[in-house]
């Protein structure tokens, strides 16, 4: 893809070019601002005081504010997981069913060994979430490594199998007698749940996912896989002649993506659920795609747009208590900046 | 009158199997014209909710196909702009399109969840809905499953016998060479994905004005994705995917069976199985490969478009 060449220059060499690519990642905001605000002046909404209630939502209260955070963290590590392979371009629609078995093989841990004390359950957790998400991606890599089936496919296929195999665990093996009715598992035990940031539902998962992106930046941009995965993205046919290995970076890739996702799945059901529930998920694994190529699979800028699209997607509790729209409206809004987004850089040519 | 297993395999096959391939031969034509349209999900959604709101309100099932047709066909213009016009990523620009479907078919439908409509009637077709077993089950349905398998075969004929077919084809093929040839490949694209847009509205369309006869939030269900992935076991060929809508329509039809008759496995397994099948299928008989694949694609899957 050739957007990615785009990046592979030090990006914070320049403020100026800081300052560009700020702009042109923010105009699409508000050219699909404006024509979601037709869309609900259509609906006999009104888009201002929407877009005020939503503001106020979000910016206008600690508590508020809080909750955007909490949102960005699933995001962040959603997109990180689409980000990753992308920068060889690989194609990782399936974040949101690495998340799901992520959870899931996180959620292993405190449902068998509920003893285990915290300094022993956490890092099983995080290395199970990852695990989990990293099988289930790396299912997709190797797939696409070997010639077998496109990895958008698989990818999409698999989100599905995934969100059956989490509502069968929850109604079934894993369903907590205690709570007839509802689909979840028994609570953790209090050693599994993530530390919380202050006393609100932030937690230190927001730390973990800022982690995250770093990492992607540092490897990205100062060592030899870096290197390597920018030739492979720039041009894949010269990068395999000079012998870099295509197939072993596409599964290993997936692997890494996946485990992020996986790992974002421990966090939110650890953290927010405290327990294995279905639904944990609002799309956090489709909004994270769109965030990477908003981002164009930048590291710093998926925090940026992270944090937007969390402002966003908090949005969707206002459209639906204070405006009476459908939640899933909110949909609308996002595939308006990505189509904006889209068309801007089909046209461009990619030097950036 | 109790049907069996077999029956009742038979028929609900023959209506998940119709929608889905209404839906895959739009793609094929799609595909042939080198381009791949994973917002198919979200057009099969806006035929669904328009079909099935024009069907309630004007209480004409066949005018609530029209309008799922033509909706489709509208609505995959978007994409069309997207991919031809301003040259977005394929890929992300359908996921984006499926995105926009989702919240669009959502507030469109609001009202209409839950509301009961009588939809498509089944037309028994004389004798041959007496015959034992197949006859229920095959010849007693509406008259989009009759006519799906007519259709798959015209567009082979559209695609093979047609000099439209044949410059669509070109285009697909290299788009370059096409232009150079004195061809028009972007009309010739956004000809192509309108069609594909009519036939994926009516897969949509059939899924809510025939086969549930209700709207629900996202009711498609990721058949979009699945009738995508059939384009490549079809191998591009409008015939072979009614295969692909057998196996398919066959899966689902077992799991469905199993849950109607209470099986003791669990729903949510069974509720995977058509989809392990076509991931499966996929693995086997998918790969990318020889010459049955449309030049133009090769760049979309294999990641430089």
């Amino acid at each position: 893809m050739s957007s990615v060449v785009t990046l592979s220059k030090p990006f914070y060499s320049r403020f100026s070019r800081h300052r560009d690519t700020l702009l042109a990642a923010g105009a699409p905001i508000v050219i699909a601002l404006v024509g979601f605000a037709i869309v609900l002046e259509a609906y006999g909404k009104s888009p201002i005081a929407t877009y005020r209630d939503v503001l106020q939502g979000t910016f206008g209260s600690v508590r508020g504010f809080t909750e955007v955070l909490v949102i960005m963290i699933p995001l962040m590590f959603c997109a990180l997981a689409v980000a990753i392979p992308a920068r060889i371009g690989m194609l990782n629609v399936g974040a949101e069913g690495q998340l799901y078995i992520g959870a899931i093989f996180a959620a292993y841990v405190p449902l068998n060994w509920p003893g285990l004390r915290l300094q022993f359950m956490l890092p099983l957790m995080t290395l199970a979430g990852f695990l989990g998400g990293g099988l289930w991606a790396g299912l997709s890599g190797y797939l696409r490594a070997k010639g077998l089936l496109s990895e958008v496919l698989s990818t999409l296929l698999l989100n599905s199998v995934a969100g059956f195999g989490l509502q069968y665990l929850v109604f079934g093996v894993w369903h907590d007698p205690n709570s007839s009715n509802f689909p979840q598992s028994k609570p953790y035990p209090e050693a599994a749940v993530l530390p919380h940031i202050g006393s609100g539902r932030l937690h230190i998962g927001f730390m973990l996912a800022l982690a995250g992106v770093a990492l992607f930046w540092f490897v990205l941009q100062k060592t030899r896989w870096g290197y390597e995965m920018r030739a492979i993205g720039g041009n894949p046919e010269a990068a395999r002649r000079s012998g870099i290995p295509i197939s072993w970076y596409i599964v290993l890739l997936f692997v890494i993506g996946g485990g992020i996702a996986g790992i974002g799945g421990m966090a939110e059901t650890s953290a927010i659920q405290g327990r294995l529930r279905p639904g944990f998920s609002s799309s956090y694994g489709y909004i994270g795609f769109l965030i990477s190529w908003m981002s164009a699979h930048n590291p710093v800028l998926i925090v940026v747009m992270s944090f937007l699209l969390a402002v966003i997607t908090s949005g969707r509790d206002v459209l639906q208590i204070t405006q009476n729209l459908p939640g899933a409206a909110v949909n609308i809004l996002m595939a308006l900046i990505l189509f904006v987004v889209l068309a801007r850089r089909g046209r461009k040519p990619e030097e950036t | 009158m109790s049907t069996s297993f077999f029956e009742g395999v038979l028929s609900s096959a023959a209506l998940s199997g119709t929608s889905i391939l209404y839906a895959t031969v739009g793609e094929v034509i799609g595909e042939r014209s080198g381009i791949v349209n994973l917002g198919l999900e979200g057009v099969m959604l806006v035929g669904a909710v328009i079909g099935f709101v024009v069907t309630a309100e004007t209480g004409n099932p066949y005018v609530g196909v029209l309008a799922a047709a033509l909706a489709g066909a509208t609505f995959n213009m978007i994409f069309a702009y997207l991919v031809v016009t301003r040259r977005g990523n394929q890929l992300a620009s359908g996921l984006a399109l499926m995105f926009f479907a989702l919240g669009l078919t959502a507030i469109i439908g609001k009202s209409y969840v839950g509301k009961p409509i009588g939809g498509l009637k089944d037309t028994p077709i004389p004798g041959l809905a007496n015959l034992p077993q197949i006859g229920h089950a095959l010849f007693e349905k509406d008259l989009l499953v009759y006519s799906v398998i007519p259709v798959a075969i015209a567009a082979w004929l559209l695609l093979y016998r047609t000099s439209w077919g044949l410059r669509m084809r070109a285009v697909g093929e290299d788009k370059t060479v096409a232009f150079a040839a004195g061809l028009k490949p972007h009309r010739l694209q956004y000809q192509a994905l309108f069609v594909a847009g009519l036939l994926g509205g009516i897969g949509g369309g059939h899924l809510s004005i025939a086969y549930t006869k209700t709207w629900q939030e996202g009711m498609t269900a990721g058949a979009g994705f699945i009738a995508v992935g059939l384009v490549i076991f079809a191998a591009w060929s409008p015939i072979r995917a009614i295969l692909g809508a057998v196996l398919f329509g066959g899966a689902v039809a077992v799991q469905l069976q199993l849950q109607a008759r209470g099986s003791n496995v669990s729903p949510f397994l069974l509720d995977m199985i058509p989809y392990v099948v076509v991931l499966v299928v996929l693995m086997l008989f998918g790969r990318v490969k020889g010459r049955v694949v449309p030049a133009g694609l090769k760049n979309v899957f294999e990641g430089t478009g």
